[in-house]
């Protein structure tokens, strides 16, 4: 067989590959999926958040991130960054405990686990004993308080995580401690709070959950001072200097009581439930910050009154007589105040208030009147509404660049000016070398843009289709809502809303001309928008057509949802983009696929039923076409619109179901060696054996054209080439389809100084059919010297070599099951790769990108990066289509991680890991966007700190500490090279690179 | 195959100019001969053929048996050639009432076997004025076991052809576990079996393949390693031409090495006797490897406008089934006679695919490469 018998290893293109691709996972951008404990370290001003899944994400300035995965997946319960260092705890939800720490590594730092501990109690004690509730890293740097279920408080050296016997505090030892009339209160239960004395290290707080606060004196072991209180103790705040203790409780309720060493408190010096007199739900966590002015800021978490708010996920904010309680749409995981770091400052004076939600990071500016909020750089809630389609668009022209960002900072008017407050580290990485932009499209019809040009995804642009459409909300609405009882003060922050008014607002297919800024955004419910960037606000009515694409037909019915009812009569925009064209597609199914051209004005569509051309600039359709097989009901009548199909439906849900269930189990494909990583296969190779297989049966059935939805238009392409003869190029316009199906449509535009007098004609010059029936899901066509066509406008901007025309084209179709090139215009096959029958994996996503060589300046070859269903990306060569490099990326069952794959321009991609996270990867040596950036604990500013606050305030007896802690600053000065010469413990994970 | 079994048909009887016919319609028999080089036209022959009967007034459909004892239809210039020159020399002719000829049908095995629906007939309207049978099929590659000297005794390489029929592949995989010899012993692995067979599917009718057969390759790529998911894929991948090879789970009826007939003329595994002693369902071949991928599908390829408007809704099959019978006529124009060898010489690569061309002016370019 031929295949058997291409020519060996060529050890120039070895080379050569090996300049041109390469594989990594660099960054994941968005909100992390699930998170669950949030970390903040105020002399690295680095921020940490802990998932449900095990991973631990460090962010600092725009550019600085880390990421950690636990071996374990357990979920993050707690993060603890150790006082003025580069090192953090965490706790896990299976009672262990991690040490993670920054090491500079080559110049950059990387995030790695040195350590992991769990806490042992004595044989026969009850697991709750070791359970941990608390943990208090000391300022010592060297001790790690665990409060526990048990009410005993465990003391652990770092960073060995050696437990100290002789330094736990038992909950007998405190009772013993306590005088007589505080003792015959009841058991202690477990630890809810630990704190260390602002100014005094040897005394920590220890509360415990029944209301009993003590003060312990770590050195002489007994009790300073205790406080009772009557409910239920849910969190304390010690006052900066100390004199001020807030405990609040689960009634809803906060007690302020007076530190004062001689006399005893009983009764607190104040009490209060904010949201009283009727019931209320517990205050969770509390801060009482100082300032300048006098007058304390209280935030606390909770606290809403029962009945009629217990729902709302609110932090309020209470000061010099403001009270605001800010309203999450998420549930509140936890929350942090940022407030002057300088121990000797003698007020926290806070500056920001950082609220970690379910779905996305809120940080409000504390300092300017109104409270408002800041907008991240990073983190960006990716779904705040569901995301349905994602396009990229690189290297976008400068002026483009500014004109969408001018009209996104008139969108962004209500954000503080303040500066981001979390920025520590310094980023390394190279300023990217082009602007790229992210575009994605969401259910509730807008459309975001996204800079991706970095390691930060940041908005820069919200479009939003709705106002072109009648909908049910009515504007007055929101008015009413505001209008809302005063009391409690609510407000509504965050940006994460899932509800959408209507899916049929849903945007599928998005397609952006850079160099034009013409925008074609396509729907749920067949509506196909073309719009124009202005920069100015305008009102102006959107012209509406309608492409019946089943004229001609008889005897159909459509059974799905309805078409969207546009608004009549002028509608006000906003500067940006603004829609002057509004098709609509009869019967108004889902686009499928989406062209525009914007030299030639036009712009192609197509759904399941066939596919049309628009002329946006005279206003005009061109041609609708019709692609149905006339056996194909189900797509005449609309999703669900029969029993049976409901039935197929059904039917397929379930076998994907078990076929997603069998896959699970299953062994890794076997790849060429070295590339894909076998990791696991041996495992689950001999688990194999073991396991009853459960009897999974494929059927082995041809395709044949009564397929459903063959007439299904996956594809559509422009362009100049050579359709009919030889000597004369033409526009042409390409449509694939579900079933096999090329069509090929010979365009004639006339010149531009006619082009509003003569319509644009056009004909089928072509049609393929291919045997093997598979979707089409690309078509390109290759210029003389193999190169696929520019972009439109590409060339007349100067930006592109223009075609070579002189030589003969070639088309390239791709299919789920083949990639095939035929001659132009001659359409005879000229080679193939059969990709399904030789791996059987199924081609899901295509994209031409131009590799660079990471050695060669100006090198490059243009190359198919394709995703397949079994998540593995491959390179594939043009025009001769040969596999170059294949990587195993998403994994197979992450259906909905395959389906959102987009390429860029230049060997990039990314893809959907979770609702909210787009994961970005490089197959090029070239192009890589991935964190570098620097950390350093020994920066003068935050080293002088710590060491300002233990000289301020030390007692005699704290001279041991003192020392072991300038030792261990020593080291950390002196003897960086030893640290990371050092072998790593632990599993790490640097910069979000694959392991 | 195709091309040396032709060649050596026409070699042998290169000299003797006259073929005798045998016609038989109902029970009675006709003989008369015609001219090998010059057989002239398919409506003189029909004009011949109702008169030696006395059967004028009657529509009849024309058949004959080829060397393989299947039944293939005479209907137009290019199979009434092809019929006369590949005569063995009696040229057996049989002709049938038209109403009568709807209940059976030609195809391979037609004659010998039980008349059962295939190839050529769409399951479509039941009704048809005329029975279209574009090329000569007489040359048909069928589902075989293949490559006897190079699989190992064990082993089965079999060969399932669709052949443009509409039959269901019919069977199907699961997953399993087999043992193999390793060096340290016996070794249990995990492998593909096929599970169920299709009640009349193609994979039951040859025979070739049985439940609980372990799938060891697919058109020559080793299934080892790969999911069921990606097994099934490849298989409908190779749909068109499906060479399985399998161990099988029954290892009595193995093919014994060395008693095989050489060349291109097989032995029959079936033992059902027929008059024609040649039925041929059922045959070893010896393919070289690449004419393994000589059949490969090929795209079909239209040119020229196709105004939707003025081309309607086409009935069910006819333009979007290409590879079943059901345009082809249209490509026979009068006035192409003599082209008639070079047209099937040109489409020998692909015997089973006629083209489908809409009327008016259509010109194809298609499935001459193939890779």
């Amino acid at each position: 067989m031929r295949r058997f018998l291409r020519p060996g290893h060529d050890p120039a293109r070895e080379r050569l590959k090996r300049d041109l691709f390469q594989f990594n996972k660099t960054v994941e951008h968005g909100f992390p999926h699930q998170p669950s404990a949030l970390g903040y370290s105020p002399s690295l001003r680095i921020l940490a958040i802990g998932t449900r899944s095990g991973a631990v994400k460090l962010y600092g300035a725009p550019g600085v991130e880390f990421m950690g995965l636990h071996r374990e997946n357990n979920t993050v319960v707690q993060i603890h960054f150790l006082p003025g260092q580069c090192q953090l705890v965490t706790l896990l939800d299976d009672n262990s405990l991690h040490l993670w720490s920054l090491k500079v590594k080559g110049g950059v730092s990387e995030l790695q686990e040195d350590e992991a501990f769990t806490l042992r109690g004595p044989p026969g004690a009850a697991p709750s004993a070791t359970q941990i509730t608390v943990v208090l890293p000391h300022s010592s740097r060297q001790l790690l308080y665990l409060g526990t279920e048990s009410g005993n408080v465990f003391a652990v050296q770092l960073p060995a995580f050696r437990a100290l016997e002789d330094r736990a505090i038992s909950s007998d030892t405190v009772l013993q401690r306590l005088p007589e009339e505080a003792r015959h209160r009841r058991a202690f239960e477990m630890v809810e709070a630990l704190q260390e004395h602002p100014r005094d290290p040897s005394q920590i707080l220890i509360g415990y959950s029944r209301g009993l606060v003590v003060i312990w004196d770590l050195q002489g072991s007994r009790v300073l001072a205790h406080f009772l209180s009557s409910q239920q103790l849910e969190n304390v705040c010690w006052q900066r200097d100390s004199r001020l203790i807030v405990s609040c409780h689960s009634d809803g309720s906060y007690c302020q009581w007076r530190m004062s060493p001689d006399a005893p408190q009983l009764e607190p010096v104040r009490s209060c439930v904010p949201y009283g007199p009727f019931p209320c739900k517990a205050i969770t966590k509390i801060f009482w910050l100082t300032t300048k002015q006098g007058l304390p800021f209280t935030i606390f978490q909770g606290g809403m009154p029962r009945a009629s708010y217990g729902d709302r996920h609110c932090i309020s904010v209470v000061h010099n007589g403001q009270q605001t309680a800010f309203d999450f749409t998420s549930r509140v995981i936890d929350f942090t105040v940022l407030v002057q770091v300088d121990p000797a400052a003698a007020f926290d004076d806070p500056y920001a208030l950082v609220v970690l939600a379910e779905e996305e990071l809120v940080v409000i500016d504390l300092q300017t009147a109104g409270w408002p909020p800041v907008q991240p750089p990073y983190l960006a809630s990716l779904h705040c509404s569901a995301i349905t389609c994602s396009h990229h668009v690189s290297n976008i022209p400068l002026k483009l660049w500014e004109r969408i960002i001018a009209a996104g900072s008139r969108q962004s008017t209500h954000f503080s000016p303040m500066e981001w407050p979390i920025d520590g580290g310094t980023s390394l990485a190279p300023a990217p070398p082009q602007r790229d932009l992210l575009l994605t499209g969401h259910e509730d019809g807008t459309v975001r843009f996204w800079d991706a040009s970095g390691v930060c995804l940041r908005l820069l642009y919200k479009l939003s289709t709705v106002r072109v459409f009648l909908t049910d909300t009515d504007p007055n609405e929101s008015l009413s809502a505001q209008g809302e009882e005063e009391w409690p003060p609510l407000r509504k922050v965050g940006s994460f809303d899932p509800y959408s008014d209507d899916p049929r607002l849903g945007i599928q297919k998005i397609f952006l001309c850079k160099y034009s800024g013409y925008l074609a955004v396509a729907g749920t419910a067949g509506q196909v928008l073309v719009l124009e960037l202005n920069d100015e606000e305008a009102e102006h009515a959107v012209e509406q057509v309608e492409a019946d694409l089943l004229r001609d037909q008889e005897g159909y019915r459509w059974k799905g949802h309805e078409r969207l009812c546009a608004r009549p009569g002028p509608v006000h925009f906003e500067p940006g983009f603004q829609p002057f064209v509004l098709v609509q597609c009869q019967p108004p199914a889902v686009v499928t696929s989406l062209a525009l051209h914007s030299e030639w004005r036009l712009v192609a569509f197509g759904t399941s039923h066939g596919f049309g051309l628009f002329d946006h600039q005279q206003r005009r359709q061109v041609f609708v076409k019709c692609t149905l097989h006339p056996s194909d009901q189900l797509a005449l009548e609309g999703p669900l619109s029969r029993v049976k199909s409901l039935k197929k439906s059904l039917r397929q849900s379930f076998r994907r179901i078990r076929r997603s269930r069998a896959s699970s189990r299953k062994r890794r494909p076997a790849g060429p060696p070295g590339e894909v990583q076998e990791g696991s296969s041996r495992a689950e190779r001999t688990g194999l054996q073991n396991m009853e297989l459960a009897p999974v049966q494929r059927k082995i059935e041809a395709r044949s054209a009564e397929d459903s939805f063959t007439g299904f238009v996956r594809t559509l392409y422009f362009a100049d080439t050579y359709l009919r003869d030889s000597s004369r190029h033409c526009p042409s316009l390409w449509a694939g389809t579900n079933g096999g199906t090329v069509y090929a449509f010979a365009l004639r535009v006339p010149p531009a100084e006619r082009r509003m007098d003569e319509p644009v004609r056009a004909e089928q010059a072509k049609e393929i059919q291919l045997m093997h029936r598979a979707p089409v899901v690309g078509i390109l066509v290759l210029d003389g010297h193999s190169v696929p066509l520019p972009e439109p406008l590409e060339v007349a901007h100067d930006l592109s070599k223009s075609p070579d025309m002189q030589g003969s084209h070639q088309l390239l179709v791709v299919s789920e099951e083949q990639f095939k090139v035929f001659t132009l215009p001659k359409v005879s096959a000229r080679l193939k790769l059969k990709l399904t029958a030789l791996e059987g994996s199924r081609v899901r996503r295509v994209s031409a990108a131009r590799f660079g060589s990471c050695r060669a300046e100006d090198y490059g070859e243009h190359h198919l990066a394709v995703l397949t269903n079994l998540g593995d990306v491959q390179v594939i060569s043009l025009p001769l289509l040969k596999p170059q490099v294949r990587y195993s990326c998403i994994r197979r069952e992450d259906v909905s991680g395959i389906a959102s794959c987009v390429f860029t321009k230049y060997g990039q991609g990314f893809y959907l890991i979770s609702p909210s996270e787009f994961e970005r990867f490089s197959l090029s040596t070239k192009w890589l966007v991935e964190p570098r950036c620097l950390v350093d604990s020994a920066e003068s500013k935050n080293r002088s700190r710590p060491h300002n606050r233990n000289s301020g305030s030390q007692s005699d007896g704290e001279g041991v500490l003192k020392e072991i802690q300038s030792t261990l600053e020593g080291d950390r000065g002196s003897c960086g090279d030893w640290r990371s010469q050092r072998v790593a413990v632990g599993y790490s994970l640097s910069n979000g690179g694959a392991e | 195959m195709n091309r040396s079994f032709h060649k050596s048909q026409t070699l042998r009887f290169y000299d003797c100019s006259a073929v005798e016919v045998k016609s038989k319609f109902g029970a009675e028999f006709r003989r008369f001969s015609l001219d090998r080089q010059k057989p002239g036209r398919f409506e003189d022959f029909y004009k011949l053929v109702v008169h030696t009967h006395h059967i004028t007034n009657t529509e009849v459909t024309i058949g004959y048996a080829d060397v393989h004892g299947d039944l293939l239809p005479i209907n137009n210039d290019d199979n009434f050639c092809k019929a006369v020159s590949s005569a063995n020399p009696l040229l057996r002719v049989f002709i049938q009432k038209r109403e009568e000829a709807e209940h059976c049908s030609f195809g391979a095995g037609s004659l010998s076997r039980r008349r059962r629906p295939l190839a050529l007939r769409e399951d479509g309207p039941r009704r048809r004025t005329h029975l279209h049978i574009g090329l000569p099929h007489d040359f048909r590659p069928v589902s075989s076991i293949i490559d006897v000297d190079i699989v190992p005794e064990t082993h089965r390489r079999v060969r399932l052809y669709r052949h443009g029929c509409q039959k269901p592949l019919g069977f199907y995989i699961r997953d399993g576990t087999s043992v193999r010899v390793a060096p340290q012993g016996l070794e249990k692995v995990p492998g593909v079996f096929i599970s169920r067979m299709v009640p009349g599917g193609l994979a039951e009718s040859t025979g070739l393949l049985a439940v609980d057969d372990e799938v060891l390759e697919v058109n020559g790529i080793e299934v080892a390693g790969k999911t069921l998911d990606q097994v099934t894929d490849m298989m409908i991948a190779n749909s068109h031409n499906l060479i399985v090879t399998v161990k099988p789970a029954n290892q009595r009826n193995n093919v014994v090495r060395g008693s095989r007939a050489s060349g291109s003329s097989g032995r029959s595994s079936d033992s059902t006797a027929s008059r024609h002693s040649l039925p041929m369902a059922h045959v070893l071949q010896n393919l070289p490897p690449d004419e393994m991928e000589s059949d490969e599908e090929a795209d079909v390829v239209l040119e020229g406008v196709l105004e939707p408007r003025l081309a309607p809704r086409p009935p069910p099959g006819s333009l979007t089934r290409v590879n079943g019978a059901g345009l082809a006529p249209s490509l026979h124009s009068p006035g192409r006679e003599g082209s008639v060898q070079r047209l099937l010489s040109s489409l020998r690569s692909d015997p089973r695919h006629s083209l489908a061309l809409p009327p008016g002016g259509v010109e194809e370019h298609g499935p001459a490469v193939t890779l």
